[in-house]
Formats: structure tokens, sequence, C-alpha cells
């Protein structure tokens, strides 16, 4: 059983209580974008072993959407940080970081 | 089929005409909470908190939103003074008495009735009084509030209340209660 921490209420929230939103960090392609860049951002997604960094919303509770960096494999929570962070807050990359040394964030997709 | 000399381990009972305003706006904002408490007569609560003074009170739904309980024919009237305080202020607020169904849940093993049925932590420690939850109810969404006294409330919208009827009065049925919890907590 997955249980993430809403970063906005507060929450441990189970699973089921939870809507998935999957990868998180992508980067919008708009109408500007070549055929390539925006097929990808529709259909080409990360299928990890280990850390993932997902999207998630309090769907039966405060009804934001959150993110979380987790490990798909032993289901180790990371952390839970704020939809609007561009990037993983340190503290959630340390904690990674602690499981698997050297871990580095591959970046936006 | 119950038998009829054994009591329910808890009474299940629906509010009738529960009054219920949804307000949403930045909640620690000076006219917001003023004009919540102008009309609710309790002031703001905080995260995962509900307050009441009698009939009237705030629940915590969301960081951004806050649902004021009162009688259900003061409702207007509070809805016009609402408006009227938060001219000009990024708010909204909505009667939503119609869109939704309010529970009382009583009696020794009213926490365990809950208990059953829903994934969220509702042990004393966790859910004490004046906490309240927005969580699941079986299949549906609900928000539960503990008000002391082992007693709880729960609302869930009201297309659904039938269906969360007849599910408390399943796990109340005599013989249910399972003693996780101390009786009475």
């Amino acid at each position: 059983m997955l249980i993430l921490t809403c970063p906005y209420c507060g929450v441990a929230a189970d699973e089921t209580e939870l809507a998935p939103g999957g990868q998180a960090h992508l980067t919008r392609q708009g109408p500007g974008a070549d055929s390539a860049a925006f097929e990808a951002y529709l259909f080409h997604r990360k299928n990890p072993k280990g850390v993932h960094f997902e999207r998630w919303r309090h769907a039966h509770g405060c009804g934001k959407w959150f993110h979380a960096a987790r490990d798909t494999v032993t289901l180790q929570v990371f952390g839970t940080y704020p939809a609007q962070s561009l990037t993983p807050p340190d503290t959630i990359l340390k904690a990674i970081a602690a499981t698997y040394p050297g871990f580095e964030w591959e970046g936006e997709a | 089929m119950s038998d009829p000399h054994t009591p329910m381990i808890a009474q299940i009972a629906q509010a009738p005409a529960q009054g219920m305003i949804t307000l949403r706006g930045a909640l620690s904002a000076r006219k917001i909470a003023a004009a919540a408490r102008a009309v609710a007569g309790v002031a703001m609560p905080g995260p995962l908190e509900c307050r009441f003074d009698g009939a009237r009170g705030i629940g915590w739904m969301s960081p951004d939103e806050a649902l004021i309980l009162l009688p259900r024919q003061d409702v207007a009237e509070a809805l016009a003074s609402l408006q009227k305080a938060l001219v000009g202020v990024h708010a909204t607020v909505v009667d939503v008495s119609d869109a939704r169904a309010v529970f009382r849940v009583t009696g020794p093993h009213a926490r365990e009735v809950l208990a059953k049925l829903s994934p969220a932590d509702l042990s004393p420690a966790a859910f004490g009084p004046g906490a309240m939850r927005r969580t699941r109810l079986a299949q549906v969404p609900v928000a539960i509030w503990a008000e002391g006294d082992g007693a709880f409330s729960l609302i869930c919208f009201r297309s659904v209340a039938v269906y969360v009827g007849a599910l408390l009065a399943e796990a109340a049925q005599p013989g249910g209660a399972v003693g996780y919890f101390p009786s009475g907590a």
C-alpha cells in the first residue's frame, strides 16, 4: 500500500484517496513546436525501474495536485512537494541520494 | 437480518436540512476570516480542524475552502451578508445546502463504524474532538468531523446519501464491533 503525504493539507493519504497523474516535470509543447517534440510531449513517458517523479491529486481530500518522488520497485517514498515546483527540491534529492548514492535528476522531459 | 433484541453498535441518523455555505478564497486573509466569523460565530479553523458554537460552525475543507454550517433558515441572510462583506475580495460563496447530506454517527462504537469504511487514520490519537478530514467512505468521497463525546458527523453528496446510509447501517449491525478502539473513544 502506498501512502503519500499531501504537501498542501498535510494528510497522509492512502493510495485509494489519490488519483494518479503520470510523470511529473514535463515541458509543455505548444502550437509552435515541431511534430517530433509534440509527439514526445504527448506520448513518450519514462517507465523506470527505480526512482520516479510523479504527479498525484488528493482527489478524496483537499483536491490539490502535488508531486511525489518514489521508488517504483521498493515503493519507498522519498517525499512529496508542491506541483508548482519546476525542479525537485534539494530535500527530496538528498533523500534519494541517501538510498542511491550519486543519484542525479535527469531534468525536465 | 439484525436481531431486534440486540442493539446496533452505533446509531446512524441523517440530519434534517442542514444549512451549508462553501466559502473559497485565501482563508487567512483578514477580510475573509472576519466575514466567516461574522456569520458562523467562530474563528476560522486551522488546517484539518472544525470549530462549532451551538448550531453554527466552520469546517476546514482545503487550503482555500471552508464549509460554513448553520441552520437552514439562516442561509439566505448569511449568504447576503457574506457577499456584502466580500465585495472587492477574491472569494466566492455558494449555498450548497441542497448538494450534500449530513449523517450523525453516535454510540459506543461510532469511531469503529467509520474506521471500517475509510482508509483514514481515525484512531483517537490522530482524530480527536475538533478534527476534520475529507476522505473516502467505501466508494464515495466524504468529510468527517469529530464532535467529541464519541459522536461524529459526516457529509457526502446528496446523490449518494442512500448508499452512505446503507453502508453505515450495515457497518453498525449488532456484533459488528471490532474492538480495535476502546468503546466510547
